[in-house]
């Protein structure tokens, strides 16, 4: 018999709508409210011992005590499993959620599960880290839902196999495992081509990665009194690479001193860039780094400033995690050298 | 590679002259290929000095 906590906020806890968001964690034996539905789910398979309950803004706003007490009430009912929520579209809820789940796994090594709407801001937060089962928008299907995120939790719980994310219905873990297939690359090409001509439906064995928009920086109003830095993902390092700049899947990026410098010598820099062939700019550098034209447009006063640092990396299968992260750093200094606009040359 | 740039949300996106040389190009001579740069840092200037509400692509230099 697999002995199951559940998880639920103070509606789905029956204990009231936002006037008792407040509440503080507690835990009551045996199953409550929505727990129920994980109960009727798990049939003879477990039982659910206790339910947690929480309020949404104590969650919210005090995430650390209040996964603490949650994590400690947890503990004290030795359980196989945790199921949290589902909780379906509300955002407080799925936070909460997704965040007890991982400190569950993580400090008590008790495998943990939980559901909720693709739009819930959980799922894009704890979808890694976490199993997180997709669900509607509300509570409409809970029976049905729960029954998935059981199915996936007793799976955790007897450490059987999980199955891809479309079979078993969770949210993509960002995981890559491979997997026997009986057509070739081509044949499956092909036979998505011939679909996608006849107007059905095609899946992609490699799904793009959506791009949040990024809001466009106010315009440069002054150009003669800006100060331009220049940075690149093509690769430059000065010769040697003191940095380790990695040729492809960059962690790190350079900064370098241009300061004095009229032009790059090409004889004191190096290209490690491994996504293109770099003859040509380890001939002349200012066909990845402009640096000759700039100090022309800094000494003619069509720019007030060239920034003297020029900061370089390599863009070739860097993780999107790892460019927006090195991105941060770069803008962070930028900005605290007061640096106006960017001219970010990219191969 | 202008439509990756689209696609990942740059917002002024200047058309440079090429993968292998972005800013020159190798069948010029040596102040040819200088002015062509020149050209494309001027454009970039002018981007940064525009309004945009979104991902614009510039004409090329």
């Amino acid at each position: 018999m697999v002995r199951v906590v559940c998880f639920v906020n103070q509606f789905f806890g029956q204990l009231g709508g936002e006037d008792k968001a407040g509440v503080e964690p507690d835990a009551v034996s045996g199953a409550v409210g929505a727990a129920r539905a994980v109960q009727q789910a798990l049939g003879d398979a477990g039982s659910v011992v206790a339910t947690l309950r929480c309020g949404d803004n104590y969650a919210a706003e005090q995430p650390e005590a209040a996964i603490a007490r949650m994590v400690a009430l947890v503990a004290g009912h030795q359980p196989d499993l945790l199921v949290a929520g589902p909780a379906f579209q509300a955002g407080r809820y799925g936070v909460a959620c997704g965040e007890l789940c991982a400190a569950v796994q993580n400090q008590l090594g008790i495998p943990a599960v939980t559901g909720m709407h693709e739009e819930n801001p959980g799922a894009d937060l704890y979808r890694r880290q976490v199993y997180i089962v997709r669900t509607g928008a509300d509570s409409a299907r809970m029976l049905d839902e729960a029954r998935r995120i059981v199915a996936l939790g007793l799976k955790l719980v007897r450490r059987e196999a999980i199955g891809s994310p479309a079979s078993d219905g969770y949210f993509p873990r960002g995981i890559t495992r491979n997997t026997p297939v009986a057509e070739t690359a081509a044949e499956r090409a092909t036979a998505m081509l011939l679909a996608k001509l006849s107007g059905r439906a095609v899946t992609s064995e490699v799904p793009l990665p959506t791009f949040a928009a990024v809001p466009a920086p106010p315009r440069v109003g002054d150009m003669r009194r800006a100060t331009i830095a220049l940075v690149t993902d093509g690769g430059l390092v000065p010769r040697g690479n003191p940095d380790n700049i990695e040729p492809l899947a960059a962690t790190r990026f350079g900064a370098y001193e241009i300061a004095g410098l009229a032009e790059l010598d090409p004889a004191r820099y190096d290209n490690v860039h491994r996504g293109y062939d770099t003859t040509y700019v380890k001939q002349d550098p200012h066909r990845l780094v402009p640096v000759d034209v700039a100090r022309e447009l800094e000494r003619a006063g069509a720019v007030g400033k060239l920034h003297e640092v020029v900061y370089s990396t390599t863009g070739v299968a860097t993780t999107l995690a790892h460019s927006q992260r090195m991105g941060r750093e770069i803008a962070l200094k930028l900005k605290a050298a007061d640096v106006t606009g960017v001219i970010l040359t990219s191969t | 590679m202008t439509p990756v740039a689209v696609m990942v949300g740059a917002n002024r996106i200047v058309p440079a002259a090429g993968i292998i040389h972005p800013l020159g190009n190798t069948d010029l001579s040596p102040d040819e290929e200088k002015a062509l740069r020149r050209r494309i840092v001027e454009r970039a200037l002018e981007a940064l000095s525009a309004d945009v509400a979104q991902p614009t692509v510039f004409a090329a230099p």
